[in-house]
């Protein structure tokens, strides 16, 4: 089969692979339809995050139709899913409590150590991302192997187009996540950095939450403009002073809740940033930090944080002054996306959520190494890109 | 070393000289995974100690299991399970009379060191200790033992692994195979019995059959 591949930073390529077969009696294949590439993704493709090897295939969004079952798969052949990029079993302690993302026993055995040593526990088991959560097959490819298929893939209707449906892999449910995780109230100003998908979605959620005022932050001004139709408003950091602003737009209070959307590679141009943007490259695990220290510094006392942004190592001059004194409640975490998926396909179904206005962008799987580059590179333009295995190239 | 180090290591010393006819009983001091009465110490399991405990190697390592006792204890009292989640292990097989098992391991160049135990402890869906017996290649005990965990977290299972790593051929072939991690290899093996119970299967992100780990250690073995 054909699958975009890694080979080292701004190096993917589109390679003929061994296709995937069923080992497990718990899995399934499926067949892609479409498949998206993710700002985590990017991570990956920068090189910032470690575990990966040459050869590896990527994308952890995806979808696509049931080809083949094991014994004691759930799924049946010809069905169209929806798969979770986080691998869940579904029996474990994690499991059980919702906490999908944690699942304890979807990291083979013995891939756990490094993630382990890193975080004292083992990280779960995720689609196309690094050797630390297992180093499973991605998504962006013609075919997958899905471990536990009768947990995680969600089966979708057929009157709803792949388009409406796919960013349920992924990035709905954590931007839902995130908007839950700031205890969002009816009074509350919301401030979120990155307008990125994740930023995007969890403006949308914390406004169907009920949020009194949302606010973007980010530097495209094409991206401020997509939070701005979802009834946000926006901070042009380019533009404008953010924590001046931020204190303004919160009556001089501090904003009640803030969600940090962006993550290990923050832009600006601040001291802290530009020094971590160093070490990240001379290769010591450093997290660039700077959008997380501002949202640390804008958040009210007593305030609430939301990281649904990655990030993966250490970071140094990080403000433990402005947590404890001001009384934070930091909530964080990889989407536990089999708690929310079903409802939010419902959300779907009812009118009350639309995703496709992010979709910029759809080329075949064979571009998708275009795709990266440009998702990477024109960011303003570039919102998001689907990458379908069966479609004829442009070109 | 502080002086409770140098008589942990005399006292297990001194067991071990005697020979493992003192079995579990001269083990249980210093493996227990119960708070240690005869120390100055925390509330930790004995075997997270820094101390060393003589000439033996000792590995312990706990694991939650979301499983009834009885299930678990079943599971593992049938020594002829663990292989499938045991991974230098080929088999073991009951040899004769009084519950003694051989248990075949795994090593180099498709070779195989056998270690023959009898069991030394056993008490329904609590515990089950066994020890090498009398000249086998390899002087060994272990125990596993299974509490309830809070709530309705399931089962915990504790293993605790204590050798005497041997000298000549067999201890270089059982070093490289087995032995030289055995803490590691514990930990794997606790984690692949928990996913059997859990959920059915053992988790791998191979993409093709002949790509698992347990196929490649095959091929390998046979080539």
């Amino acid at each position: 089969m054909r699958a975009l591949t890694w080979h080292g930073a701004h190096d993917v390529r589109v390679d003929t692979v061994d296709d995937p077969e069923i080992i497990n009696p718990r899995d399934a294949i499926i067949k892609v339809t479409s498949t998206a590439i993710c700002g985590s993704d990017l991570h990956l493709y920068d090189g910032v995050i470690p575990g990966l090897m040459a050869g590896d295939i990527l994308g952890h969004e995806f979808m696509g139709e049931v080809v083949e079952t094991g014994a004691k798969s759930t799924l049946k052949k010809g069905q169209r899913v929806i798969v979770p990029f986080t691998i869940s079993c579904g029996g474990c302690f994690h499991c059980h409590i919702q906490q999908y993302s944690a699942c304890e026993n979807s990291n083979p055995a013995e891939k756990q150590d490094p993630s382990t040593a890193l975080y004292g526990q083992p990280m779960a088991g995720l689609f196309g991302y690094s050797h630390l959560t297992g180093g499973y097959s991605g998504g962006q490819a013609e075919y997958v192997r899905v471990p536990f298929s009768d947990v995680g893939p969600l089966v979708v209707p057929d009157h709803l187009e792949d388009e409406k449906v796919l960013f349920l892999t992924d990035i709905l449910p954590t931007g839902w996540m995130a908007a839950e995780n700031a205890d969002i109230q009816p009074d509350d100003t919301v401030a979120i950095w990155g307008a990125g998908p994740v930023g995007l979605f969890a403006a949308q959620s914390a406004i169907l939450m009920g949020a009194a005022k949302v606010i973007v932050i980010d530097q495209y001004p094409h991206r401020l403009e997509l939070a701005r139709g979802l009834g946000a408003q926006i901070i042009n950091y380019r533009e404008t002073q953010v924590l001046d602003a931020l204190l303004e737009m919160s009556g001089g209070i501090g904003v009640d809740c803030v969600i940090d959307a962006v993550g290990m590679e923050a832009h600006g141009f601040a001291l802290d940033n530009i020094l971590e943007g160093v070490k990240q490259k001379i290769g010591i695990g450093a997290d660039r930090a700077h959008a997380l220290r501002q949202a640390l510094m804008a958040v009210r006392f007593g305030g609430k944080v939301s990281i649904p942004g990655v990030y993966g190592g250490l970071t140094d001059k990080f403000p433990t002054g402005a947590i404890m004194e001001k009384g934070l409640q930091i909530r964080t975490g990889q989407t536990h996306v089999q708690k929310y998926h079903k409802m939010l396909l419902e959300k779907i179904e009812a009118g009350e959520i639309d995703t496709t206005f992010l979709i910029s962008h759809r080329l075949p799987l064979e571009e998708a190494p275009t795709g990266y580059k440009n998702f990477k590179n024109q960011q303003d333009s570039w919102t998001k890109v689907i990458l379908k295995p069966g479609m004829e190239s442009a070109a | 070393m502080t002086s409770h180090d140098n008589e942990g290591a005399g006292a297990f010393g001194t067991a071990a000289g005697i020979g493992l006819a003192l079995g579990a009983a001269a083990l249980g001091a210093f493996l227990t995974t119960r708070p240690r009465k005869d120390h100055h110490g925390d509330d930790a399991p004995g075997f997270t100690q820094r101390r060393n405990f003589g000439h033996y190697d000792v590995t312990g390592r706990s694991v939650t299991i979301r499983k009834p006792r009885a299930e678990l204890f079943a599971f593992w009292r049938d020594f002829s399970n663990l292989p499938q989640v045991m991974e230098n292990l080929e088999s073991v097989r009951p040899s004769g009379t009084d519950g003694r098992s051989i248990w075949t391991i795994k090593a180099p160049g498709g070779r195989a060191v056998e270690v023959e135990t009898q069991i030394a402890r056993e008490v329904e869906n609590e515990i089950i200790a066994w020890r090498s017996v009398e000249g086998s290649e390899i002087d060994t005990e272990g125990r596993v033992t299974f509490e309830d965990a809070p709530g309705d977290r399931g089962t915990r299972v504790g293993l605790i692994i204590a050798y005497h790593p041997p000298g000549g051929e067999v201890g270089r072939l059982v070093a490289k195979a087995f032995l030289r991690e055995p803490a590691v290899q514990a930990r794997h093996d606790l984690k692949r019995l928990k996913m059997l119970m859990e959920t059915g299967e053992i988790a791998t992100s191979a993409r093709r059959r002949d790509q698992t780990r347990a196929a490649k250690q095959t091929q390998q073995e046979n080539a």
